[in-house]
This record gives structure tokens, sequence and C-alpha cells, in this order.
């Protein structure tokens, strides 16, 4: 017990959590935007793995930091865009064609990895961004701008959908696509953007690993954090201020497991600690699960005209 | 057909990249998966632990219980496996039973850890209505860990000088070999006879149909009479078992032991498997061995003409997606705008 209040104390513990949770509240509002607008993006493991695959290339080969990041987005908004071809403008299942996504981001970056660098024993590093020291706010100060940068998308995401028309539209859409059409608006095109500008989320997601994080590529680096967000938007029922407190508490438990696995090692296997954040997740959802209320048209396909 | 040549051009495109020569890529494919005797048993290894995994996922579908966790049922299969294997065996590392007793009785721990693992999000789905796509998804993580654990701790093969892997399996447990100086083994066999097996099950049992209807239209099938969660939960021990069966196959076929690089994601391979198939259990046999030859066929390439293998999954990706749209433009006709 004195244990954890000196680890709530402890102002390194909380950098850790805040830089854990900086990935998730990227991708978690990712797929906030995809599924509010009806669309079940389960690409985001490849297209995180595939944003911080173009993030560290872009600045390995001579780019800015935030030119990665940057083309990160527009690798996964890429990618979204084959997604929203593929569920929203074909009528394709959103499970199957998501995963698809995922296997293909996947294998594509870690086959372009191994072309450009055949014989590489450790991987290239980068220079990757700085702590924000200028910054007059402890623990803010020690992380990288990224995370300043996710959390300011919190409030700004929150406002584009509950204070725009596009906004509107786009919980709309989520909600009944042939309401929205008899609207008169283009529920493909509207889709579309939702699934793209998401999955520009979860790219930059995947560029805070290389380029914040750590400062190099390597495989299986995402390892589930997609999944992670996947399950954390049914716990923040698909808002914006819960999708970060989400964040913040599911890296709260994770850097409380490293901790104990640093401090209480050899007392239990450290396979258990590692499980913990899985284990969670799953608890999470299944305590949320009855009162979760899904966007009555998520994986619905909307079919032009046919209503 | 269009789709073959999109995904065959994409792939074109990437030996391109790697500065290879297409046309011989394309032959050391041919030749490493189908091209001698031995690549042909091969590919049929390869293609025994996909089948199942695939029947896995294309039963679990077709009834709309997305079952993305094969991949921890299989490790959990094999591990059970080598488990039940160990309880069997006296201090002289000698099986204490029969074969023909020992024998079913690994094959059974195996179906029943994976089948258990399943169950778990299963009845969460049918209980809180917990999505099992995110569950299940999370499990194979989950399981992952387990299986280390196991293999540091009570499953720790002390001989294997510190390597987390199990202890090997005792001979008598072994599938027997299907042809001389080639690793394919009866669990090709046993596969390719459940997938006929499922396949009359399901066009022509009672069972067969209430999962067509849950999976068509869960509400409509509840009006029709049907236990839907009843349903699902048999569907879910049939998919978690076939896809522990596939764990097992790999640890009494193949490798004799346990690891934890033991499954490059068959698992995974088996929902994309399932889908090339249409969900059908004959289908899955061949889209098992277009996959198992794909990945050979690469691997072999690799060697030859320096193209990073992981363009088997990249091939493998393309074609699903391929063929995903290829079958909609089939059933529909597709206007744009």
């Amino acid at each position: 017990m004195t244990e954890l209040l000196a680890l709530l104390i402890d102002q390194a513990f909380w950098v850790a959590v805040l830089r854990i949770a900086t990935p998730l509240i990227f991708g978690t509002l990712g797929v906030l935007l995809c599924e509010r607008a009806g669309v079940l993006n389960l690409g985001i493991e490849g297209i995180m793995v595939a944003g911080a695959f173009i993030g560290w290339l872009t600045v390995h080969s001579g780019g800015g930091l935030w030119t990665g990041v940057l083309a990160a987005a527009i690798a996964g908004g890429i990618l979204g865009a084959l997604h929203a071809l593929l569920v929203v403008r074909l009528p394709l299942s959103q499970h199957v064609a998501g995963l698809g996504i995922t296997l293909f981001a996947t294998s594509l970056s870690y086959f372009a990895y191994r072309v450009l660098f055949p014989k590489v024993d450790s991987p290239p590093k980068v220079e990757a961004f700085s702590e924000m020291r200028w910054l007059p706010i402890p623990v803010l100060a020690e992380q990288t701008p990224l995370t300043l940068f996710a959390i300011l998308l919190v409030p700004a995401i929150w406002y584009l959908l509950y204070r725009t028309p596009l906004g509107l539209a786009l919980r709309a859409v989520g909600e009944s696509p042939y309401a929205v059409e008899a609207q008169g608006i283009d529920v493909i095109r509207l889709r579309s953007g939702a699934v793209i500008a998401g999955s520009a989320l979860m790219g930059i997601a995947g560029s805070f690993l290389t380029l914040a994080a750590f400062n190099s590529f390597f495989f299986n680096m995402v390892n589930g954090r997609g999944w992670i967000c996947v399950a954390l938007i049914v716990f923040a029922s698909w808002r914006p201020g819960k999708a970060l407190i989400g964040a913040l508490l599911f890296a709260f438990f994770d850097a409380a497991q490293l901790r104990l696995q640093q401090s209480g090692g050899g007392v239990l296997p450290y396979q258990l600690y590692l499980m913990l954040p899985y284990v969670l997740s799953i608890v999470a959802l299944v305590l949320v699960a009855r009162k979760a209320a899904y966007p009555q048209a998520l994986m619905q396909t909307y079919v032009k005209g046919s209503r | 057909m269009a789709a073959i040549l999109f995904t065959l051009a994409m792939s074109g495109a990437l030996v391109l990249w790697a500065n290879a020569d297409v046309a011989s890529a394309y032959v050391a494919i041919y030749e490493g998966a189908l091209g001698s005797r031995f690549a042909i048993t091969e590919t049929l290894t390869r293609a025994t632990p996909l089948m199942l995994t695939g029947l896995a996922v294309a039963v679990a579908f077709r009834a709309r219980l997305y079952n993305i966790g094969a991949e921890g049922q299989l490790y959990l299969g094999a591990v059970a496996a080598v488990a039940a294997s160990i309880a069997m065996t006296n201090e002289a590392s000698e099986l204490a039973l029969p074969t023909v007793i020992a024998f079913p009785i690994m094959i059974a721990a195996g179906a029943l850890a994976g089948a258990t693992l399943l169950l778990v999000p299963t009845l969460l789905k049918t209980r809180f209505k917990v999505d099992e796509v995110v569950t299940t998804l999370l499990l194979n993580f989950i399981a992952l860990l387990f299986v280390s654990l196991l293999l540091d701790g009570s499953l720790k093969d002390p001989t294997a000088m510190g390597w987390p892997q199990s202890p090997t399996l005792p001979s008598e447990l072994e599938f027997s070999k299907l042809v001389e100086r080639g690793r394919v083994h009866t669990g090709l066999l046993f596969a390719v006879v459940l997938a006929l097996i499922l396949s009359f099950v399901i066009r022509y049992t009672r069972f067969g149909l209430a999962m067509r209807a849950v999976g068509a239209n869960d509400r409509a099938a509840a009006f029709a009479g049907i236990g839907v969660n009843a349903t699902l939960v048999k569907v879910a021990l049939i998919s978690g078992a076939l896809a522990g069966l596939a764990g097992v196959g790999e640890v009494a076929g193949r490798t004799g032991y346990v690891t934890l690089d033991m499954s490059p994601g068959y698992g995974y391979s088996g929902i994309v498997i399932a889908m090339l198939a249409g969900l059908s259990p004959i289908g899955v046999i061949f889209a098992a061995i277009f996959v198992g030859a794909t990945i050979v066929g690469a691997d072999a390439m690799s060697r030859s003409v320096n193209v990073p293998t992981y363009i088997a999954d990249v091939i493998v990706a393309t074609a699903l997606i391929a063929v995903l749209v290829a079958s909609l433009l089939t059933k529909y006709r597709v206007r744009w705008r």
C-alpha cells in the first residue's frame, strides 16, 4: 500500500503514464471518428505499423520530424481511403476488410523495411522529438510535443463533433445513414472522409512510437496497441473526453505494471504483469458492455438509395 | 481472374522494387512450392495447420461469431497436448498408458483447451453482450503470455539449455509421416476428413441449418425457434476445438515440442483462408494449400533471388482484398456514381 502511495507522488511515474497514453489517445480518437460515422476499422493495428514505419523512414531519409508525422498521417489516410473504398463504397464485411488492411499494411511495411535495410543487426536510429523543457508544467515538460498535440486534439475533436454542422452530420451518419441521405448529404463521402481522417490519426499514433517513444523501427513494435484502442472506445462510450480518460487509465495500469515488475521482480512471473493490461481491457469491456451505447449504424452497410 | 492478375501484378512490382527479376522470382516461388516432390510435401505440411485454423474461422464466421482468436487457441491446444502427454508418462519418460488410449486423450486435451479459450468470449457475448472481436483479439496476447509463462515454469524442458521450450512428446504419440523423407504427416488427412464432415454438417443437419440461420439473421432465427445462444456456444466449441487441433497437429506432427515461435500467425491466416474459401469447408482445403504454397514458395524465392520473405504475407493480403472485391463485383453490378 505504501508502495502504491509512493508511486502516486512519483513524478517519473506520471511521466511514464502520459508517454504510454499518447499513442492510445491518437489511436482511440481515430477509432472514435471511424466508429461515430458507423465504420469499424480493424485496420488500426496495421495502420499504426505503417505510420510508425513511414514516419520513421521520412525522418531517416532527411525529412524533418513534423514532416515525418505528416507523412505517417498521409500513409494512414491512404490506407483509410482503401478501407473506405472496400466497406463504404463497396458493401464488404467491415471485420474482414479491416483485418485484410492490417495484414496488408503490416506485411508491406516489414517487406519495405527489409528491402531498404537488408542486413542490419541494430535498427538504424533517428534523432527523435525532444522533451518540451521550456514548458512550465511539471509532468508535461518531460513529454514530446506530440503528447501535447494528442491532448489538444481531444477538445478539438469534441468541438468538431458537437459544435459544428459537419460533426452533427458525422454523428448522425453513424446512427442512421438513411436519415442523413434524406437530408441530402452524401453518406458515402461523409463516411469515407471520417474513415480517412480517423486512419490519419492512427498513422500519427504509429509515428509517435518511432519518433518520440523510441527512435527506431522494429518488428512487432505496435504489439496490440491498435486492438487496445478498439477496446478503449467501447469503454469511452464513443466520447472524446472519456477516450482521453480511458487512455490515461489504461496507461496508468500499464505503467504501474511495469513498475511492479521492476520492484517486485521475482515474486511473480513477469508474464503475469504483462498480461494485466489485456485482462483489464477485457474486464473494462465487460463492465460497460450492458450499457454501451453503440452507434446504432455501426457495421451497418449503406447502399445508396436502397431504402 | 482479374483478382489473380491484380495480385500477380502487385507482387511483381514489389519484386522489381527489391531489385530482382520478376520472371525468375515467380519461377522460384513455383519451384519452391510445387516444383518437386519435396516441395509439394512441404506445401502440404504448411497447409495442415492452415486448414484447421481456416475451418475454425469458417465455422465461426458462418454463425457470425467473429473468432479472431484462433492464434491463441492454437497455442493453448499445443500446450495442452504436451501437458497431457507429460501427465501420462512415468518417471522413465515412457507412456504409462497404452498408445490407443493415450493418443485420443492427447488430441482431446488440445481440442478442449482451444474450445475453452473461445468459450470465454462467447459466453461474454451471449451473457453480457461484449463484442467478441476485441475480446478474442486480446485473448491472443493473454494466451501467448500464458504459454510463455508455462514454458518458463512447469513446462520447461530442462535439457533445452535455457530456451523457453517444452519437453518433447514421446514418439508413440507423434503423428506418423505420410511419405518417406518428407515432413507431411497424418494431420493432413485428419484436416481433410474434418473439412468433409463439417461440410456435411453445415449442409445437411439440423444444427447446420441453425448455424446458418443464426449467421444470416439472428433475430429471424430466434423467431423460428432456434436457440441462438445455444447455437453460438456449440459453434464456439467446434471452432475453438478445431484451432486447438491445429496446435496439436503442429506439436505431434511437426515440431514435437512447443516454442513461442511455433506459429507464424497461422491463426490470423486462418481468417484469410476462410474468406478466400467463401466460408466453405471444402474451399478451405484449397485455400489453405494456396496460402501454404505461397509461404513455402516465398521462402524458397527469398533464398534464391534475395527478396524478403514478408512478400508471402503481402501476396496473401493482396489476394484476399482482390478476391473479396472480385466476388462482390460478380454478385452485384456496381455502378460508379
